[in-house]
């Protein structure tokens, strides 16, 4: 594609976004809320694909190829969230709920680490990719989409594998006529396990509460991010990075490392790679802006959800039974594609609003007026525009192989995401930011999925390599 | 994915269409097998790879003599140390 070609589907696709938010504001005000959702999932999709950002390769490189470079990205971008998050928890606007903290977060975390490895990106990897052209990456998009939908709405034969236990606590929660909360493997799951287990904050776990000053930054923010964080990336620097460092500095002449180089190697490892961590400043401080930027218009119009809105616009279809809607208030993803799939199943005759996901949490609503999907389709067109931009853009097709790869690895996720309520985005990024220690269990999850995957891809390219390298 | 010799102490790596892990992992595969002074052309499409190939090749010590890049696709040659 020429370069002429390239500034124009850019400017095409810049064009189109602009278009959509000075119509929709237009014809009525609270479009508003869904455009600000829109150009902070433009700029996230910008940011992704500027830094490469990809959480799968943050565990997975390490163990493959022996990279640090994402892991220290994503650390970077975790504390400037967790900084920007600090403050608005501190004003009392925070719109984060922590979520239950048991063992279940490590292994849907380990699940969606291994599909994350087969699919070759996580949730938001494989988005921003498929705005690069990645066709591979798209049918991952869709497996993880489509396996969300079928997970959250299975009962028949899987209501077998429910403990009694499970069935007796989410038949006790009483929950609203319409959803049927014993005839569902994810529903009584969620009713009776998660929502059962302890809500904790690193504040609350010292006696703080999460919107005191106190709490929000020596709490949540020093004790639940800056500290484990700092510690891990010591553990990533002794395990992969110190060696080569070293190496330089003793080939250069030096006889004995002394402290100030294992300072100077900690630090040469956080800049190794400028552009992921000038993305992770980037979409940790968008991320922070963005919560600011959605709790501000919730007060303004005097809601707590975009349901209220879209049911003041008409758009009374696919509310959950409390008239609500996903609508996080921060960067999010796979919910939103899960609501693409529910919607068309639903609008097929497959009732996907008696289960707890859709039809008591987040709703259905159509594709077109949800908030959070405009997010993730402007993500995908800020992914688009800087790919162009550095002429990186390339349709590809996926081949038989990696096919296969992309809807196992997609599925795995959607199950995993669903098990730990979230993907690497919801269930660790933002919950270790806003120092909620289940993120962290996600993550030591996906960590352990991540070395399978891993060991399980260097037994295959090994084989394929050595076939090859017999023939040459 | 394509690994074959195409001249003295000279191998090509095609993994064009490959998303990650694949390609850098391939390369690493491939540049365990080569002998010191070899090179290695590898051809990958997966802009995320060249990331962890250039940081895997500073951490092992091999050098990335030339980079170049066209429409999506990235040829870069590496010689082993």
């Amino acid at each position: 594609m020429s370069e002429t070609k390239r500034g124009f589907w850019a400017f095409a696709i810049v064009g189109i976004l602009l278009l959509i938010t000075g119509a929709t504001y237009a014809y009525h005000e609270y479009y508003l809320y869904l455009t600000v959702y829109l150009w902070f999932g433009f700029i996230y999709g910008m940011c992704l694909q500027y830094g490469r950002f990809c959480f799968s390769s943050a565990f997975r490189d390490l163990f493959a190829v022996g990279v640090p470079r994402m892991a220290v990205g994503i650390m970077i971008a975790i504390a400037l969230f967790a900084l920007v998050g600090a403050f608005v928890s501190a004003t009392g606007i925070s719109t984060f709920h922590s979520a239950p903290t048991s063992v279940h977060a490590v292994i849907a975390g380990f699940i969606f680490g291994v599909g994350m490895c087969f699919s070759g990106g996580c949730a938001s990897g494989s988005m921003y990719k498929t705005g690069e052209g990645n066709m591979n990456a798209a049918l991952v998009v869709l497996s993880i989409s489509v396996t969300q939908a079928v997970f959250v709405d299975i009962g028949g034969w899987a209501n077998n594998l429910v403990p009694e236990s499970w069935t007796k606590s989410a038949a006790a929660k009483g929950l609203p006529a319409s959803i049927t909360v014993t005839d569902g493997w994810v529903d009584q799951y969620l009713a009776g396990y998660v929502w059962d287990q302890p809500v904790l904050s690193f504040a609350k776990m010292l006696g703080w509460t999460d919107d005191s000053v106190i709490g929000a930054f020596l709490g949540n923010f020093l004790v639940g991010v800056v500290l484990p964080g700092a510690l891990l990336l010591v553990v990533v620097y002794f395990f992969w990075s110190r060696r080569a460092f070293m190496r330089k500095r003793l080939t250069a002449g030096q006889t004995r490392p002394r402290f100030r180089d294992e300072l100077a190697g900690y630090w040469a490892m956080i800049m190794a790679s400028k552009r992921t961590a000038i993305a992770g400043l980037a979409l940790g401080i968008a991320a922070g802006l963005h919560m600011y930027a959605i709790q501000g218009l919730r007060v303004k119009y005097g809601v707590r959800n975009a349901g209220a809105l879209l049911e003041r616009l008409g758009f009374d279809f696919g509310l959950s039974v409390n008239g609500t809607v996903f609508d996080p208030g921060y960067w999010y993803v796979t919910t939103q594609e899960a609501q693409w799939v529910g919607w068309a199943m639903h609008k097929l005759g497959w009732n996907q609003m008696d289960n707890i996901f859709f039809g008591f949490n987040n709703g259905i609503p159509n594709p077109l007026i949800n908030p959070a999907d405009w997010m993730s389709i402007a993500l995908f067109g800020g992914a688009a525009v800087m790919a162009l931009l550095h002429n990186e853009f390339k349709f590809k097709k996926p081949t038989l192989e990696t096919a296969t790869w992309a809807v196992i690895g997609g599925a795995l996720m959607g199950i995993g995401s669903r098990l730990g309520l979230g993907c690497n985005v919801g269930a660790f990024f933002v919950r270790v930011s806003q120092g909620d220690p289940s993120g962290w269990l996600f993550g030591l999850g996906m960590v352990g999925g991540a070395y399978i995957g891993v060991k399980f891809f260097n037994w295959w390219t090994e084989r394929r390599m050595a076939r090859e390298f017999a023939l040459s | 994915m394509k690994f074959e010799k195409s001249g003295e102490g000279q191998y090509l790596l095609d993994v064009k269409g490959y998303v990650c892990p694949h390609p850098q992992l391939y390369t690493k595969k491939a540049l365990e097998r080569l002998k010191p002074g070899e090179v290695l052309e590898v051809q990958f499409d997966n802009p995320s790879s060249g990331e962890s190939i250039a940081t895997m090749c500073d951490n092992t010590g091999d050098e990335v003599l030339d980079r170049k890049q066209e429409a999506g696709l990235f040829v870069w040659h590496v010689r082993k140390a």
